[in-house]
């Protein structure tokens, strides 16, 4: 059976000199359409390097990944990223930043002015058309994020790759985007792909959670289901069994099984 | 100090509506309501003429005496007030205002510059975006640029056998140096994240250049613009010296040669003012050009 999205067998050995790392070692994933799948894991796990492979940002050193059954091993917009640190052009402002993306992606399918619709379209989506003229220098940690976000839904990706998005941000922020996030994935449908070392955030977020163990030599530990209804809703998950339950296996396996170890 | 009027003042009966209104269109005085523009301007002004003041007057004293090798700011003033007076006079193909030999010598300066300018920042993308370009041109930028301007004189009269051109080529050859290595830096610096963005957009190479390249860079390239406008101005006054022909440069030369020792030191002044200005010029449309640029 294939799927929508498959990473098949990667390897990643990363060589300076005689000095060999073997980062990623046989990672099969498979996410399907419509799906919200977390990658958790300790820091320097690989998760990161394995997203920039999906991205096509980094080249495997053996194995790939597939979208609807095409290999893909150039980076696109297909594929859209939110990085961490926003990565917003800071001479551009937010509607700047954001319409780049649209011109770019649907400069040949678009009409002008169907370009500024759509463009005005995403900011809304995120409630960030009210400050569309603001440099990123100007807004909130928060507020670049959304932006952010605005601009890799706007490219209308297959799937999109959220590089820990919210790990920059303040608990309160965080949990707001998070909604955000969870809010726009509901509506749109889209396949999503996440990194994050936020359990809280994985079970609440996802539909699969993906667990690493830790480098090097990383591999897929273990996944789970996560067979919470939607609209999911932060407060009532708080006291439910189904969600306090995977996230006991979340921490099981984080905290017990494969416990952070100093590098050597 | 006065007491603010109030409605209480008024005498019974007096008070309507009329007055009313008349209190409230009340604007403060413009002393008060620029009070601490007034102030910031003589915080900045005071100081330097202060110091201005009395530099004079201990330059006064030390060459008051008839014997003095060199001339007092008073003799200068009396010498050739003409000179700081009358900029733009002209009365002969070398009898002309000081105004008009700088304006000369920055024509020279706009187009050595600008061609450095062009040059420096296309040379300095290629060096900065190419491993190979780096390694097998920065050597030779970092022993080229220590060359005096002056030595390349000789080399470029014997090239363009015509002063006019040896002078602007001298300008282009001191001035590029800077314009290449912070061009080159500039590039070299920008940010990963930039190059993330644009590789998943799938920018090509030209709208890569003028969307990131150029703004990432351009406080670097402002940087190098910035040191090649101030050595371009150093050297314009050597080489006109040498080249002869109208310019701030050669007045000097010339009244050298006719022992006009107070207007050399008017000469100066013109050149520092001209130097200072050309400078904040450049870092003003740095600063308009790269706004945003640097927040994060």
């Amino acid at each position: 059976m294939s799927s929508y999205l498959s990473i098949e067998n990667v390897d990643m050995v990363f060589a300076r000199g005689a000095n060999v790392t073997k980062v990623l070692d046989n990672v099969c994933l498979r996410v399907e359409k419509g799906q919200f799948v977390s990658i958790i894991g300790h820091s320097g796990c690989g998760k990161s390097t394995l997203l920039n492979i999906v991205a096509g940002l980094v080249k495997a050193t053996s194995g790939g990944v597939l979208l609807e059954d095409r290999e893909v091993n150039a980076p696109g917009p297909d594929r859209a990223v939110v990085f961490q640190n926003h990565s917003l052009l800071p001479w551009l402002s937010a509607y700047e930043n954001v319409r780049l993306a649209v011109d770019k992606v649907f400069g040949k399918t678009m009409t002008r002015a169907r370009r500024h619709e759509w463009t005005m379209h995403n900011l809304e989506l995120v409630q960030m058309a009210h400050a569309k003229d603001k440099r990123p220098g100007e807004i909130s940690g928060g507020m670049k994020q959304r932006v952010g976000i605005a601009r890799a839904l706007a490219m209308q990706p297959k799937v999109l790759l959220l590089d820990e998005p919210f790990g920059a941000l303040d608990a309160l922020t965080r949990a707001h985007l998070q909604d955000v996030v969870m809010r726009l994935q509901e509506r749109l449908g889209n396949t999503v792909m996440m990194i994050t070392h936020d359990v809280d955030e994985a079970v609440l977020l996802s539909d699969r959670i993906v667990m690493m163990t830790n480098g090097p030599q990383a591999t897929i530990g273990e996944t789970l289901d996560v067979p919470l209804k939607r609209p999911r809703d932060r407060i009532a998950l708080a006291t439910d069994a189904a969600y306090l339950e995977c996230r006991r296996r979340v921490l099981q396996f984080l905290y017990e099984r494969h416990r952070y170890v100093e590098a050597a | 100090m006065t007491m603010p009027l109030t409605k209480d003042d008024c005498p019974a009966g007096f008070y309507d509506e009329e007055i009313e209104e008349a209190f409230r269109r009340r604007r403060p005085p413009l002393l008060i309501k620029y009070k601490d523009n007034i102030r910031a301007f003589f915080a900045a002004s005071v100081p330097p003429l202060v110091t201005l003041a009395l530099i004079l007057l201990t330059w006064q004293l030390l060459c008051v005496g008839p014997t003095s090798a060199l001339p007092s700011p008073l003799r200068i003033w009396s010498e050739a007030n003409d000179l700081i007076l009358h900029p733009f006079y002209e009365a002969g193909s070398q009898d002309m205002g000081l105004g008009w030999r700088v304006l000369t010598s920055l024509k020279r300066v706009a187009v050595g510059f600008g061609f450095a300018s062009v040059a420096g920042i296309l040379l300095g993308s290629f060096v900065g975006q190419s491993q190979w370009a780096t390694r097998g041109l920065d050597p030779i930028f970092q022993v080229l640029r220590t060359v005096p301007p002056l030595a390349w004189l000789p080399i470029s009269l014997a090239a363009f056998r015509d002063s006019q051109p040896s002078a602007i080529f001298v300008i282009f050859i001191t001035s590029i140096w800077p314009i290449i290595i912070n061009t080159a830096v500039g590039i070299r610096n920008i940010p990963q994240d930039y190059r993330n963005v644009a590789a998943v957009l799938r920018l090509n190479q030209i709208e890569f250049f003028w969307k990131i390249m150029v703004p990432s860079a351009a406080p670097y390239i402002f940087t190098g613009l910035r040191i090649g406008v101030g050595l371009s101005w150093l050297a314009i006054v050597a080489a006109e010296m040498l080249t002869g022909g109208v310019g701030i440069g050669f007045f000097i030369w010339d009244a050298w040669n006719s022992s006009r020792l107070s207007d050399i030191f008017v000469a100066l002044i013109y050149i520092g003012v001209t130097g200072f200005i050309l400078d904040r010029l450049v870092a003003f449309v740095g600063s308009l050009a790269t706004r945003g640029a640097q927040a994060n």
